[in-house]
C-alpha cells in the first residue's frame, strides 16, 4: 500500500519539530502546558486531560496547523491511530494512589477515565470531528514497522482517506511524541516507510 | 476467506466454550454479590473466576519454573485450550498472537508480589503469553477499551488478507481487581443486583472476568459445514464525549453500516449487542440499530451471564454467538423482564430458533469508539 506522511510533529523533554522546523517554547510553566500556550491553542478542556491525553492533543494539534482541516464538520474518512510503550500507566499510577488505602480512599472517576489508553484517541476525535475508526496499539518500543502495518491497517477501511497517526508515550515525567498525518494521495513525497519513520522519530 | 479454526472460553461458568455455551443456553451465570473481595471497601455484584480451579487447572499445563499472574494464567490457559484438537504449530512464523486487553497486570501497582515492576507493562505481559507457546513474532497488543475484543478480531481479518500470516490467535482476557472494580464503583455505573440490559429498570453493569481465544484461519477453498466466516468488521468514533455514549449512536450506526456494506437486515439471524445496562449504552445501541434497520431483528446482550467482561468481551460474546447460530438458536437477553430503551428494538425475553446464516455482534466502549463484526455460518 503507497501511502504518504504529509505533515509531521515531534516532541521530546526539551524540544519540538514541526515539519522540519523547531518551534522555540518559553518556559514558565510545565513543558506540556508550555508548549499548549507556545502554539497559541485555546481548548480549555485541554487542562483537565492526563498527561498521556494532553501529549496526544499537542501531538495532533501541531501535526494538524499546516492542514487544510474543517475542525467543525463530522468527517467519516479520518482515522485516529495511537500506539505506545506504557499504556496508561502514568495516570494508573495517578488513581492507584487514590485507592491504595482503605483509611485514605477516594476514587475520582476524572482520573479514573484516563486509565485507559485509547481515551487520547477519543479525545483525538473529538477535537477534530473525525468519526472514522480510533485504535491504540501497544508495543515495546518505538517500531517504524509496526507503526507503518498500524497506520495500513486503517486504510484498509476503503471509507477512509487520510490517518492522523501517533507514538504517544508519557511515563515516568518523560514524554516521548511522533505524530504523522497520513493520506493516500500526499501532496509531497515523504512516503510512508520504515526508513523515513526511523528518520523522523531521531530528530 | 477468513474463519474460526478453534475456540475456547474461559469463565465462571465453564473452563470450554460448549461449556459455557451450554450454561448460557440453560439460564445460567455465576454473577453474584462479593463482600471484602480485593480488600474493597464496598461490596459489588460480579462474575469472578475461582483462584482454586484456575490453578488447579493451570498447574496441569504449566511444567516450568515461571510464575504467572491470574491474568496470564487465564489467557494462557484459553489458547492452550483452543489449540488442543488443532495441528497449530505455535512456535511456526507464520503464528501471529494478538492480544486484547484493557489493563492486563494493573492489579500488580498495589503489590508487585515479587514480580518484576515491567511485569505490569502491557508488552510484557503479551510477551510472557507468547513464550509460553514458543511463538516469537512480537505480539500485536490492542487496548481500546471495550471495544478491544472486536478491534483484536478486525486486526486479525487485515492481517490475514495481506500478508504472509496464516494462523492469527486472538486472546481476550482481563481480571478483576480493587483498581477496576473502584472505577466503576467511582463512575456509579455498577448495578446493586444482577444487572438487566434493555429493561425500563435498568440501572448499571456487572462486571466479569473471563479469557477467550479465537483462533483464525484462512483458506481459498469451501469451508466445511457449520465453519464461522468471519465477513466483515468495520470501527468509527462517536468523537462526542470520551466516556459518556454518543446520544444519536451516530458512531455505531457508521460503523454497523461498513460492516454490512454486502447483506440486507433480513439475512440477519440475531445481533448480540454490547447491551452493559447502563441507562445510556442501552439507549444509544436502540438508536443506532434502528438507523441502521435492526430493530425488529432478534437482540440479545450476554452481560447477565458473564457480566462485562472487558477486553475479553468481544471475543467471548463472539463465541457464544457462533455457537448459537450453529444450535439455530437466538439467545435471549438473560434477566430482561420489561423492554424500555429510548427507540423500541426486538431484544429477545426467550430463546428461540433462528435459520439465518449471519449474525453481527456489536460492541461500544470510553473513548467514543463503536465497532461491528459480522459472522456467517457455513452450509
Amino acid at each position: 500500500m503507497k501511502l504518504g506522511i504529509e505533515s509531521y510533529c515531534r516532541i521530546t523533554n526539551n524540544s519540538v519539530i514541526v515539519n522540519d522546523n523547531s518551534i522555540e517554547i518559553p518556559r514558565e510553566q510545565s513543558w506540556l502546558t508550555d508548549i499548549y500556550h507556545a502554539a497559541k491553542i485555546s481548548y480549555p478542556k485541554f487542562f483537565k486531560m492526563d498527561n498521556l491525553a494532553k501529549c496526544g492533543f499537542l501531538g495532533s494539534e501541531l501535526v494538524l496547523q499546516s492542514i487544510d482541516i474543517d475542525k467543525t464538520t463530522p468527517k467519516e474518512n479520518i482515522a485516529v491511530v495511537c500506539c505506545n510503550r506504557s499504556s496508561s500507566l502514568d495516570d494508573d499510577t495517578a488513581y492507584q494512589k487514590t485507592i491504595q488505602n482503605n483509611d485514605d480512599y477516594f476514587p475520582s472517576p476524572a482520573v479514573f477515565v484516563y486509565t485507559l489508553a485509547n481515551i487520547v484517541t477519543g479525545e483525538i476525535s473529538i477535537r477534530n470531528k473525525t468519526m472514522g475508526e480510533s485504535a491504540f496499539y501497544v508495543m515495546e518500543q518505538f517500531n517504524p514497522q509496526k507503526f507503518c502495518s498500524f497506520a495500513e491497517s486503517a486504510f484498509l477501511d476503503s471509507t477512509i482517506d487520510a490517518c492522523i497517526c501517533g507514538w504517544v508515550e508519557f511515563f515516568d515525567g518523560n514524554c516521548d511524541v511522533l505524530f504523522t498525518y497520513i493520506t493516500r494521495n500526499p501532496k509531497n513525497n515523504k512516503e510512508l516507510n520504515i526508513e523515513n519513520l526511523h528518520t523522523l522519530y531521531n530528530l | 476467506m477468513i474463519y474460526q479454526l478453534a475456540h475456547n472460553i474461559i469463565s465462571p461458568l465453564g473452563f470450554s466454550s460448549e461449556a459455557n455455551y451450554l450454561a448460557v443456553k440453560s439460564g445460567k451465570t455465576n454473577i453474584c454479590l462479593h463482600e471484602n473481595e480485593f480488600g474493597l471497601p464496598e461490596p459489588f455484584m460480579g462474575s469472578v473466576i475461582d483462584n482454586e480451579i484456575l490453578d488447579n487447572e493451570f498447574s496441569k499445563i504449566n511444567h516450568s519454573n515461571t510464575r504467572y499472574t491470574k491474568f496470564e494464567k487465564m489467557a494462557i490457559l484459553s489458547v492452550f485450550y483452543a489449540l488442543q484438537n488443532t495441528s497449530i504449530k505455535t512456535n511456526d512464523s507464520s503464528v501471529q498472537f494478538v492480544l486484547s486487553t484493557t489493563k492486563g497486570n494493573v492489579h500488580l501497582l498495589e503489590n508487585l508480589n515479587g514480580f518484576e515492576s515491567n511485569r505490569i507493562h502491557l508488552w510484557k505481559s503479551a510477551k510472557i503469553i507468547a513464550e509460553f507457546f514458543k511463538n516469537e513474532n512480537e505480539p500485536i497488543i490492542i487496548s481500546n477499551a471495550c471495544i478491544s475484543g472486536a478491534a483484536a478480531q478486525i486486526t486479525a481479518l487485515r492481517t490475514l488478507q495481506s500478508n504472509n500470516i496464516q494462523t492469527v490467535i486472538v486472546v481476550g482476557a482481563d481480571m478483576l481487581s480493587k483498581f477496576i472494580v473502584s472505577g466503576f464503583q467511582s463512575f456509579k455505573a455498577l448495578a446493586p443486583e444482577l444487572c438487566k440490559p434493555y429493561d425500563k429498570n435498568r440501572v448499571g453493569l456487572n462486571l466479569g472476568e473471563a479469557a477467550a481465544t479465537i483462533i483464525y484461519g484462512k483458506t481459498n477453498d469451501s469451508l466445511p459445514a457449520n465453519s464461522i466466516e468471519l465477513v466483515s468488521g468495520a470501527m468509527a468514533n462517536d468523537a462526542n464525549h470520551i466516556s459518556g455514549p454518543s446520544r444519536t449512536g451516530a458512531g455505531l450506526y457508521l460503523a454497523i453500516k461498513k460492516a454490512m456494506q454486502t447483506i440486507q437486515p433480513e439475512q440477519i439471524a440475531f445481533v448480540n449487542a454490547h447491551g452493559t445496562a447502563t441507562a445510556y449504552n442501552d439507549d444509544m445501541e436502540s438508536l443506532a440499530l434502528t438507523s441502521a434497520g435492526l430493530q425488529n431483528r432478534p437482540i440479545n446482550s450476554l452481560k447477565a451471564y458473564f457480566g462485562h467482561t472487558l477486553g475479553a468481551a468481544g471475543v467471548l460474546e463472539s463465541i457464544i454467538s457462533s455457537l448459537a447460530i450453529i444450535d439455530n438458536t437466538a439467545l435471549k437477553t438473560n434477566n430482561l423482564q420489561e423492554r424500555g430503551t429510548v427507540a423500541p428494538i426486538n431484544s429477545l425475553m426467550q430463546n428461540q430458533a433462528c435459520t439465518e446464516d449471519y449474525f453481527m455482534k456489536v460492541l461500544s466502549g470510553f473513548g467514543g469508539s463503536n465497532a461491528a463484526l459480522l459472522f456467517k455460518k457455513t452450509r
